[in-house]
């Protein structure tokens, strides 16, 4: 399946992703050869074949309801681009 | 066609906190109001390579607010991510679920107002984890906005409801006993301003044509922040929904779902700012999170934990004590610790009407006066009780049994110290017949007159009686006297 222009576009604007022209070309035609790909799926007859919810094979996994220590506040803001005392730090959100 | 007409579709989604102590997918605290990004850790920053692992506590929880909302529960559900950015939202995605919720298809009754008992279907109900808080920080000087992940992780159920509201009203009635319910299970505290109960409405108009009835397109009010705020946005859009109609004419499908916020100062809905591509959340199965698995042995565990939820427990006040739907109704919504101490209060006075009317009207007037619930009432349902058997079996007249409530209350004290604080004693059957004796031996004009056939004679005699002995109960003394002379006749 070819992807369109607009397709790459609008999956680049939820990604948040400015391309230039000639990127929007290229991953056009990766996603299609990724998308192909992944078609093949399609060949297999999978009537009987029950929905998978998860790779593992695992489940019911859990952890009792207990608190842990917290990070350091000076630990979780350390990576901040832009921080103050007590919060990070974002442009204008409205 | 008139304005009557039109029907109102409102569509309720409540997210309720889960009351758990620590987050959904790790163990940082869910504590409210400690200092900004105190309560982080690598799973709830989003950090590369952390690892969630489900609170078992959280799903256990939503289970049962799932069950008594009479939903089926899924025999397996899983993890999604929903994918959108702000800056609240460290990963870049929620975790939530979105084909195989926790719970389904269930329904709730409520009591709107002056109107009928109504069910309203629930489409689902889901766990999800919350974002974290932006404030905008003007003070500074600049327009930045300041980021707390605290809140980021702690554990959500959302409920949304089929579209059957037809009124602010039904949309209250609802949200009232949602809260009572999830507050009865103790699966949240639903505390508003705290941030554990939320609600969007989802509003439009079904309008009667010739054709048949023409839905209008969507909006979504946001920014609900207290039930009150609810029943005026709901109104406030209605309105506004049915002049836009008049404009403009769009129908569902010709124009995008909108989002509004409602200005509790202004009292009106503001259209929001689109989010570009807000509704495409591409959501995908969160790979770092296995599904859960169900059993009916578990299902059917937590049913018999439910107990008596508030619909059964109406239902038993009013036929168990013979109170009336106000009454009961009254009593449920105060919390299943305010029942317990009526249901005690009923048993130890032998009179259930009574002992409601006295939690009704002197027991809730207090703790509201002092802002203080049933837990923390330093009158014993016990003591009251006890109180309450002396006006049973008139021993104490009303009045003075709210003086000796008042002295309990006020000065903490027991039955018995409040009646000798007050100088109310019982006075024994032996000393009031004494009493009525020397009266009588005292005043032979009044015996006379008595045996004479003036009844009301005595009267004067019980004034002296209450002169010798204030505790002295007049219409026992007036008992006495005229049995006494009747047996002198
Ligand atoms: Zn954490």
């Amino acid at each position: 399946m070819a992807f369109s222009h607009d397709e790459v576009l609008k999956v680049a604007r939820l990604a948040q992703l400015d391309l230039a022209q000639e990127e929007v070309e290229t991953f056009a035609a990766q996603l299609g050869h990724i998308v192909q790909y992944i078609e093949q799926l399609d060949e297999l007859d999978t009537t009987d074949v029950e929905p998978m919810a998860h790779g593992a094979g695992v489940t019911n996994v859990f952890r009792e309801d207990q608190v842990q220590p917290s990070l350091d506040r000076e630990a979780a803001l350390a990576n901040a681009p832009n921080r103050d005392a007590e919060c990070f730090r974002v442009p204008p959100v409205l | 066609m008139s304005d009557a007409d039109i029907v109102l579709v409102i569509g309720l989604e409540v997210h309720v906190q889960l009351q758990t102590a620590s987050k959904l997918f790790c163990g940082c605290s869910t504590k409210f109001g400690q200092p900004p990004n105190t309560q982080t850790c690598p799973v709830c920053l989003g950090l590369p390579g952390a690892l969630p692992v489900l609170n078992k506590e959280a799903f256990r929880l939503g289970a049962i607010a799932g069950l008594a909302l009479n939903c089926k529960i899924s025999p397996i559900m899983k993890w999604d991510r929903k994918n959108y950015f702000y800056p609240d939202l460290p990963k870049g995605y929620q975790i939530s679920q979105f084909d195989l919720p926790l719970a389904y298809e269930g329904y709730l009754e409520t009591l709107p107002e002056g109107g009928e008992p109504k069910t309203i279907r629930i489409i689902r109900a889901h766990l999800e984890e919350d974002a974290g808080k932006s404030m905008h920080d003007e003070a500074a000087g600049t327009s930045d906005s300041r980021i707390d992940l605290n809140r980021t992780g702690t554990p959500l159920l959302e409920i949304v409801s089929e579209p059957d509201l037809r009124s602010s009203q039904e949309a209250r009635a609802y949200l009232d006993e949602l809260k009572l319910l999830m507050t009865y299970l103790a699966v949240s505290d639903c505390n508003m301003q705290e941030g554990s109960l939320r609600v969007d409405a989802n509003v439009n108009l079904h309008i009667p044509g010739p054709d048949g009835v023409i839905a209008t397109p969507i909006v979504e009010i946001k920014n609900l922040n207290s039930f009150r705020a609810v029943e005026r946005a709901i109104d406030y859009e209605a309105a506004r929904q049915i002049d836009e109609w008049e404009d403009r004419g769009l129908r569902l499908g010709e124009a995008p779902k909108r989002t509004f916020g409602w200005d509790d100062q202004k009292e009106r809905t503001v259209e929001q700012r689109q989010k570009e591509e807000s509704s495409d959340y591409r959501y995908f199965p969160d790979p770092d999170l296995v599904p859960v698995t169900v059993t009916t042995q578990f299902v059917e565990q937590l049913q018999q934990g439910l107990g008596e939820l508030p619909a059964a427990l109406r239902a038993r006040l009013q036929s168990q004590y013979d109170l009336d739907a106000y009454g009961a109704n009254v009593l449920v919504n105060q919390g299943s610790s305010l029942v317990a101490y009526f249901e005690k209060l009923a048993a130890v006075s032998g009179n259930a009407r009574r002992a409601s009317n006295w939690v009704q009207q002197d027991v809730l007037r207090v703790l509201n006066e002092t802002k203080t619930n049933i837990e923390g009432f330093p009158v014993a349902a016990s003591q009251m009780g006890e109180l309450l058997r002396l006006v049973e079996n008139g021993k104490l007249n009303t009045s003075r049994a709210k003086d000796v409530f008042e002295e309990m209350f006020q000065a903490k004290l027991s039955l018995g110290d409040a009646m000798k604080s007050l100088g109310i004693e019982e006075v024994s059957q032996d000393a009031l017949v004494d009493l009525c004796r020397e009266l009588l031996n005292a005043n032979p004009k009044v015996v006379a007159d008595v045996s004479g056939g003036k009844q009301q004679a005595v009267g004067a005699l019980i004034g002296q009686a209450k002169k010798r002995n204030p505790n002295a109960d007049p219409g026992s003394v007036r008992k006495i006297l005229l049995e006494l002379i009747q047996q002198m006749g």
